[in-house]
């Protein structure tokens, strides 16, 4: 499926610097009420963003909820951000609640990849870096750069931070390709290995 | 020039360089479930696009199934999660996959019912949308969990693109202290190295613990790989593997000439890795978890470190410093695809056979699969489940994680066989402690958190 391109963007940056924060509490299970990528925005973080979620009565004191953050387009967190079940929801809630890239000091797999294959830019900066960010108090603006892969923010003048990105993963983002018709390119290829394939290993095509 | 396990299953379904330096891989299996699975063959069919070779494609269903006893075909265990279980019957029979649905006689966890049927073997490459495929590996298979957009392309391509992850080697050598198992290695290995440890690593666990434990534990052990942030953790067949997995052949000549090609599954002597850690079993002795990341587990008579977050104490309603022993407990849970397999019911009953659950405790056991079901009926083991006072469910992912309806209240502790006590996993509220399927019946049966040592012993219970 393409997405939409992901250039330049300059949004509000919320703070939630912990390490581990899972896809659980992104999006709790029992806010995938339907078999569909939409409709998940209002369950993102429903754990931490409601005093109770059912009535949706916010939690003042959750990061998103503080009137400095509100229409934050990226997140800033901790390490391993998005580690747990590999369910998409989390990226597609995210997503439907506005948000455009997420800064940690490292990420879950699985996760990583779900935000490349939805337009979703995730930035990795040393626990440094975040840690100077986080300190501010928000609103927090920071303009990111992705061709030239630099992030800056509007309290540090000048300042303008590297990060790293996957070749293949830029060129996703940066294009909003679709990955399906792009790996289709090379069906020659893929047709010449199957067929090989099925000769040298059979018990693979047969068995189960 | 020398080559791991993980370079040979990758080196054996490379189609070509996809550029950017990914490579696109050919996939053997692909498994899906109701809860992600549904979601990318209905997105699929809306892109217009056709499944390349659904012959590869198992639908099988565990994630929202209902596990009470004697349920309906369509009943699920959350409010409205009949839809997940009745769309995705609908596009697997329309797409002619292969499915294993709620009424099937081999129904069961994706990852449990993977190797009972012969799904995965060694020297395949097996994806899922799913986190714990990485079990899988255990059969020194290529297998990770991959997103809902990953499973549609494999859909459509039959290949994944990917970058080769760095590699790590987690070598355990020596034998296990009595009463411990994989599950304790796992969270042993997790609490020391942290929950980021592996580094989105291909891992390989190797040494001579691993190649002692049975295919059931190393399957256990490939399961919490995840939980360490790994990519995906694989494990040298041996006999053992090739015994079990060569049964599943039915074709003789097929199965001789896999027999043959999966003796190469090994890594070579001088493979080098990029990370290396080696752990003494001897080191290892029960473990239970005290906080909300699986990192934060220790061994039973420990005290809470005093760096522990503060966020997790209160979570946990716990304090730095205190020792877990002696806690009053309100329930506990045996199964998931981490230790719901017929090995783990039969720890957890050699502790229940003669005992009981306090009424204050709510137990439930849910075996892994039906086929892990109907093994242990036939050995009577659901009878010392249900005579010791836990619940004896009908097999899915059940209480492992809470996907909204009845659960265990909130603030409630509950010792788990699963593999994640992240906050709200298994309820809002609810405290989950990670340990052993041993250590759950003994805390179980004692009302509060034991070791299965700790236990009086039955003369003297019954005394």
């Amino acid at each position: 499926m393409k997405s939409d391109p992901f250039l330049q963007h300059v949004g509000i940056a919320a703070s939630m610097v912990r390490d581990n924060i899972d896809t659980d509490q992104i999006i709790p299970s029992r806010e995938m009420t339907t078999v569909s990528r939409n409709g998940l925005a209002d369950g993102l973080f429903a754990g931490w963003r409601y005093t109770d979620p059912l009535t949706r009565t916010k939690d003042p004191d959750f990061v998103l909820n503080k009137p400095g953050n509100a229409g934050a387009t990226v997140l800033i967190s901790g390490a391993n951000f998005g580690c747990g079940s590999s369910r998409e929801h989390a990226v597609w809630a995210l997503k439907e609640y506005g948000i455009r890239a997420i800064i940690a000091k490292s990420f879950g797999a699985i996760f990583h990849g779900n935000c490349i294959r939805n337009g979703i830019l995730p930035i990795v900066l040393s626990a440094d870096q975040i840690e100077q960010m986080a300190s501010f108090e928000s609103p927090l603006e920071v303009a990111i750069d992705l061709p030239n892969q630099t992030v800056s923010c509007n309290r540090i003048p000048g300042s303008a931070l590297c990060f790293p990105i996957g070749a293949f993963a830029k060129r996703l983002l940066t294009e909003g390709l679709d990955p399906i018709e792009l790996t289709l390119t090379h069906r020659g290829a893929i047709e010449a290995f199957f067929d090989q394939d099925r000769q040298d290993r059979p018990w693979v095509y047969s068995a189960a | 020039m020398a080559l791991t396990l993980f370079d040979k299953l990758w080196k054996d379904h490379h189609i070509c360089d996809a550029g950017d330096g990914a490579d696109l891989l050919a996939i053997d299996r692909l498994l899906l479930h109701e809860r992600t699975g549904g979601v990318a063959l209905k997105n699929l069919k809306s892109e217009g696009h056709s499944i390349r070779d659904p012959s590869r494609v198992y639908a099988i269903m565990d994630h929202i199934v209902s596990f009470r006893s004697g349920r309906g075909r369509d009943e699920a265990r959350s409010p409205g999660g009949e839809v997940f279980i009745t769309e995705t019957r609908a596009m697997a029979l329309e797409a002619g996959i292969h499915l294993i649905d709620t009424d099937h006689s081999n129904q069961g966890i994706v990852h449990v019912v993977a190797p009972e049927q012969g799904i995965v073997m060694p020297g395949v490459s097996i994806l899922c949308p799913d986190s714990h495929t990485c079990s899988l590996g255990a059969f020194g298979a290529m297998a990770w969990g991959i997103g809902s957009s990953e499973a549609e392309h494999i859909l459509a391509t039959g290949v994944l693109r990917a970058k080769k992850p760095e590699q790590m080697r987690v070598t355990i050598d020596g034998p296990l202290a009595k009463g411990c198992s994989a599950k304790d290695i796992a969270l042993h290995l997790i609490s020391k190295f942290g929950a980021a440890g592996g580094k989105r690593c291909a891992i390989e666990f190797a040494g001579s613990t691993v190649q002692d434990l049975s295919i059931e534990g190393r399957l256990t052990l490939c399961n919490m790989a995840v939980e360490f942030a790994a990519q995906s953790a694989v494990i040298a067949p041996d006999d053992a593997v090739f015994d079990y997995a060569g049964a599943r052949i039915v074709d003789l000549a097929q199965r001789e000439a896999a027999m043959a090609n999966w003796r190469r599954l090994k890594t070579d002597d001088s493979a080098v890795f990029e990370y290396e850690i080696v752990i003494d079993a001897s080191e290892i002795s029960p473990q239970i978890s005290w906080g909300t990341s699986p990192e934060e587990s220790f061994a039973l008579n420990e005290k809470i470190p005093a760096s522990a977050s503060s966020s997790a104490l209160a979570y946990m309603g716990l304090e730095a410093g205190q020792s877990l022993s002696g806690l009053q407990i309100d329930g506990a849970f045996i199964g998931s695809c981490t230790n719901g397999r017929l090995s783990d019911l039969i720890a957890a009953a050699e502790i229940l056979r003669g005992r009981r659950v306090p009424e204050t405790v709510r137990a439930v056991c849910v075996p892994g699969s039906k086929a892990v079901r109907r093994d242990a009926e036939n050995l009577g083991i659901d009878q010392v489940f249900i005579q010791a006072g836990f619940e004896w469910g009908e097999p899915g992912c059940a209480m492992c994680f809470y996907a909204g309806g009845e659960t265990f209240p909130p603030k409630s502790r509950i010792v788990s066989s699963t593999n994640r006590n992240f906050e709200g996993r298994q309820g809002p509220g609810v405290r989950t402690h990670l340990a052993s399927p041993a250590v759950v019946a003994a805390c179980a049966v004692a009302g509060k958190i034991c070791a299965p040592i700790d236990l009086p012993n039955l003369v003297e219970a019954i005394g």
